[in-house]
């Protein structure tokens, strides 16, 4: 009987990959998909099941301040990444001092394994106006006393997502840069382009992607760390996480929790939406 | 002659060493201001430096009924489970993902990179209220299961690449001297792929130890981890106990830094995500 062959045997193909990968993916359907779903499904619906808006606009209202700071810091964090990655990842590939590389090499990786709770504490003892940042650059002679103050505000916050976040980026970058083709770097070299001229205008174009992928998984992490604007900040305004926990310990309101989600959300699915126009661009340039 | 060369090398040596100095001290301030903390005894506004050192706090956070046993076992516990159950899931997943047919294999690859790409802290917090229904809250089971999410993701992908990265031609030759695909898995798969699964383990290890946002919500306040008890103390304006807990929290991911090396090698790093 062909017929009965050629409809059981595809399946027995792929059935033991499907017996496989069945229970893990139970587990992910059950701990990412449905409260994935819940969490927006719940940001439209109030309490005698109709569908509402009123969760949203209460979120606007009473958290708008929050959003707007929170795309700010994210902003001014993921600028600061930027450049101190793109410093460090480029002077690790054309670096000329190579005792310097080393150290640089060895030196710029340890954040990477310090918890974000961690580097939350230490931000708040450092960065305080009486933390050991202050008393040393006070001690040097290079701050006035009386000009010491706290950086315990957006300012921390800016500070200890990149503290964290750079080494990522920066690992990221300096494997994409070190698979660059040499050979323009030392022909630009040659003909006397400086060492800055070369990271921007040979190395960094044709690492720009990865620089993009790192960046959109930084934001992505600023978005869901809870435990450092909790530890960096207090009071008002915040960033959305510390706002969306408030409102679920404080008052038991999952809905505008979840509508409160639902910005984050839109925010980091803006970030990727830019990213993939940005790649398809560049696939049609050079596909020309 | 000599000196003019000397100052010239002392001049270009000058300018990376100030940069190596202030690259020090940016990575190295913090976790320097979190050993004196640790290790104060009084340190009290306006001495820029602490007064006074000894172990006084640390005799308070190890005494019997201080809690921080509690929250190192219930840590280290939890750690161990969550890795046991995510590895049970993630290498059939992984070995399926990397070596099986399987329909629609790009769209379940996404599905395990979802949690990542998206901000979790709305989905830890519907896990909460539904965890709060199935009276999950405040279990350890909860907190695990909670804690396994993150680990199952990063168990499969690199489940995943340390299977892809296995010799194909060894498992077919096995196959042809006789051996069945249980034996062949078991001799000849899994112990090539054992130092990448030993890799996997490390990273859900670690994450569940350093896990604070699911904890937060499923587990407090009736379970309390290292990271929780840390917290706590930290907001409670206890400098010295917060800093003690988070040394104590540095040790394995240190640790980790030195070893991962040799066990995530770059055949494996260079398939994960395929």
């Amino acid at each position: 009987m062909p017929t009965a062959d050629a409809s059981s045997s595809p399946l027995r193909g792929i059935l033991p990959g499907l017996v496989l990968i069945f229970p893990a993916l139970l587990a992910i359907a059950l701990l990412y998909v449905v409260p994935l779903a819940r969490s927006v499904v719940f940001a439209f619906v109030d309490a005698d099941g109709g569908l509402t808006t009123a969760h949203l606009r209460t979120a606007v209202e009473l958290y708008g301040r929050d959003v707007v700071f929170t795309v700010l810091v994210a902003l001014a964090s993921l600028m600061l990444i930027s450049v101190v990655s793109i410093a460090i990842a480029g002077y690790l590939t054309l670096g000329a001092t190579p005792w310097a590389v080393t150290a640089l090499r060895w030196l710029y990786r340890w954040p990477l394994f310090i918890p974000f709770i961690v580097a939350g504490q230490t931000a708040r003892n450092f960065l305080a106006r009486n933390g050991l940042m202050n008393s040393l650059l006070i001690d040097s002679g290079l701050m006035d006393p009386a000009t010491a103050q706290s950086l315990l505000d957006w300012r921390g916050l800016v500070l200890t997502f990149a503290w964290k976040q750079v080494p990522f980026v920066t690992l990221l970058l300096a494997g994409a840069m070190a698979s660059v083709d040499r050979s323009t770097v030392e022909a630009a070299r040659n003909m006397g382009a400086g060492r800055l001229r070369c990271l921007i205008e040979i190395l960094l174009p044709q690492v720009r992607g990865t620089l993009l992928v790192g960046l959109i998984l930084s934001l992505v992490t600023i978005m869901s760390v809870l435990s450092v604007p909790m530890m960096v900040i207090a009071g008002n305004p915040t960033m959305m996480t510390s706002m969306m926990a408030h409102r679920v310990t404080y008052y038991g309101d999952y809905a505008v929790a979840n509508a409160l989600g639902l910005f984050s959300y839109l925010i980091t699915a803006v970030a990727a939406y830019a990213y993939l126009r940005m790649t398809l661009t560049q696939h049609n340039e050079g596909a020309r | 002659m000599v000196m003019t060369n000397l100052a010239r090398r002392g001049a270009a040596n000058l300018l990376p060493a100030v940069m190596i100095g202030v690259c020090a001290f940016v990575v190295f301030g913090p976790l320097t201001n979190l050993f004196l903390w640790a290790f104060a005894e009084k340190w009290f506004f306006p001495a820029r430096y602490p007064t006074e050192f000894g172990f006084d706090f640390w005799h308070r956070v190890f005494r019997p009924r201080a809690g921080a046993w509690t929250s190192l076992f219930s840590s280290v516990w939890i750690a161990l489970a969550t890795v046991g159950l995510s590895m049970m899931l993630a290498i059939p997943a992984g070995y399926a993902l990397a070596r099986l047919v399987l329909p629609a294999r790009a769209f379940i690859m996404l599905i395990f990179l979802l949690p990542q790409a998206f901000p979790s802290l709305p989905i830890f917090v519907n896990i909460a209220q539904m965890f709060y229904g199935l009276g999950l809250n405040g279990t350890y089971t909860g907190v695990v299961l909670v804690h396994s999410l993150p680990g199952l993701v990063y168990a499969v992908w690199i489940a995943t690449a340390a299977f892809a990265a296995v010799d194909r031609t060894m498992e077919e030759a096995a196959r042809n001297l006789g051996a069945g695909p249980m034996r062949t898995f078991r001799d000849i798969t899994l112990p090539q792929a054992f130092p990448g699964l030993v890799a996997a383990s490390i990273f859900v290890f670690l994450d569940s130890i350093d896990e604070f946002t699911g904890t937060f919500f499923v587990g407090t306040p009736d379970i309390s981890t290292l990271p929780i008890l840390m917290f706590n103390a930290s907001m409670g304006g206890n400098y010295q106990i917060a800093s003690i807990t988070a040394l104590i929290l540095l040790v394995p991911s240190i640790g980790f830094m030195l070893v991962i090396e040799r066990f995530l090698k770059a055949d494996v790093l260079s398939r994960i995500g395929r």
